[in-house]
């Protein structure tokens, strides 16, 4: 068995194939209760109660959601190009799934476990800019188009501050590889030396995932949906699904680079016995909550304020602090053997 | 010395945590939602609902077609006929309203001299139909053996007042 798996050419296919849809599958599962989390955060900080008549607590709403989403029409308008309006959710959504190849998410537990997963993970999230792009030009919708221009160049702004604060981390380390990384942390977690890189990085996935408070590319009072103005049915699901799937990657990011990955928080015995993915998933859960609650707490940037806080404020910031961390490492000998 | 203040506190993202802060203690708190059809809000006795038309203990209807009501409804949702009823007193053969101009004023109860037309509790009386909305003196009189009793605690409620 072991053998047909890992050296034989249909093997290690099926194999990679598996090893895929056992990490796609709790992701899908993932996204759709985290749109119900999202309601019943947001509406508990509200003060009201969300969605509770599906199914016990509301539980089974996603679902419900879900099969509405199904059942809809997809509407392509006369205007549009038809191929690239078509591409750009399926892009969104394939580079989304992706992303998580390299994810570690126990000690060893990663599809792809490459040297420079940093580095693909980087790409393919700067990759993502171009669903939305195709998305907003090939609705030929003044909306869509905007909103495609306002996030294109948000993605791209904050991209630049977080390519220094991985850059701070990979500094640390002294590897690109995922798993590497998190088994750096054992010593302490990066969220406790590089506490100002880590709220910037926190700050920088809001605004790379387009979220609240950064939410203008979809800012409804003003361009009604931003760059999906024009999707509809499950065109409009699989960009739903890859902006929450991405808005996961990028928790499943920050755990990894400042909170331990799938360690547990103290190396002691009741901690250790639970399984690192346990850990793993407790964290990310966090991370989104975190997510959330900015979303319940803060109103929206204006768009000249994004881009002054994205270069004027962060990207400052974040070099400086790349070179101090750079001084520190080399004056006191720290740098980490290679 | 104030601008190294207001930097420290801007770099330190004070007003931001006091939010968050904020936020997450509603979290905790308890929620405000009244789980509709299960739960209800309380309803004042001076609550102006569907109507209905009262008996007296004995059966026999309040309305004397007085035609109170009638002149006084402002949206003129209210339609009487009536003539003597064979023993000699004064009974409607109509009594019709039309409550999708009613307005809910609860004028009518206030103009009636018996007490006989009402604005009930009840507020769930939406239909499918229009022509299920043009009540008749039937439906009005079956209205109010239905909700008699809370009617009559109502009016004793609300009475001090009037």
């Amino acid at each position: 068995m072991y053998d047909f798996f890992h050296n034989t050419n249909l093997g290690i296919v099926l194999l990679t194939f598996i090893e895929a849809l056992a990490l796609l599958v709790p992701l899908l599962i993932g996204v759709a209760y985290l749109t119900y989390a999202e309601r019943k955060v947001l509406a508990a900080m509200q003060l009201r109660k969300g969605p509770n008549v599906v199914g016990p607590f509301g539980l089974l709403q996603p679902f419900a959601d879900a099969l509405k989403m199904l059942m809809k029409e997809t509407i392509i308008p006369t205007g549009s190009n038809r191929l690239l309006f078509l591409m750009g959710p399926m892009l969104t959504f394939m580079l989304a799934m992706l992303a998580w190849a390299v994810i570690p998410v126990n000690d060893g537990w990663a599809i792809a476990d490459i040297n420079v997963g940093i580095l693909y993970l980087f790409a393919i999230s700067s990759l993502g800019v171009y669903g939305i792009i195709i998305a907003g030009w090939a609705s030929n919708s003044k909306y869509a188009f905007l909103g495609a221009m306002r996030s294109a160049a948000q993605m791209v702004s904050y991209e630049v501050s977080m390519g220094f604060v991985l850059v701070t981390v990979l500094l640390c380390v002294g590897s690109l590889n995922l798993t590497d990384i998190v088994r750096a942390l054992k010593t302490i977690w990066f969220c406790i030396p590089l506490f100002p890189m880590f709220i910037i990085f926190f700050i920088s996935t809001l605004a790379e995932t387009n979220r609240a408070p950064f939410d203008l590319p979809e800012g409804e009072s003003e361009i009604v949906a931003g760059f999906f103005v024009e999707y509809s049915s499950m065109s409009f699901a699989l960009f739903f699904l890859g902006e929450y799937a991405n808005m996961i990657l990028m928790s499943a990011l920050t755990t990894i680079l400042f909170l331990g990955g799938w360690l547990a928080p103290f190396n002691v015995a009741p901690f250790t016995w639970v399984p690192g993915v346990v850990w793993f998933v407790l964290k990310i859960c966090f991370v989104l909550f975190c997510f959330l609650w900015v979303r319940a707490t803060f109103p929206r940037y204006r768009y000249d304020q994004l881009m002054r806080l994205g270069w004027k404020v962060f990207l400052p910031f974040s070099l400086i602090w790349l070179v101090l961390t750079a001084g520190a490492l080399m004056a006191f000998g720290w740098l980490p053997n290679v | 010395m104030a601008f190294l203040d207001r930097t420290a506190r801007s770099l330190l993202l004070g007003e931001l945590v006091s939010g968050l802060s904020l936020t997450l203690r509603y979290f905790f708190k308890q929620k405000a939602t009244i789980n509709y059809p299960y739960e209800r809000g309380p309803i004042s006795p001076r609550f102006k609902g569907e109507h209905a038309l009262r008996r007296y203990a004995n059966g026999e209807e309040r309305c004397i077609a007085c035609k109170l009501c009638e002149a006084i409804c402002p949206a003129q949702a209210i339609t009487i006929e009536a003539e003597p009823r064979e023993d000699g007193s004064r009974r409607t053969t109509r009594y019709d309203i039309d409550m999708t101009k009613c307005i809910y004023c609860g004028l009518c109860e206030e103009a009636c001299p018996v007490d006989a037309i009402v604005e009930g509790p009840n507020f769930e009386f939406a239909t499918e139909t229009r022509e299920e909305l043009m009540y008749n003196k039937d439906k009005l009189l079956a209205n109010g053996d239905r909700w008699e009793p809370e009617l009559a605690r109502r009016l004793e409620l609300d009475a001090p007042y009037r």
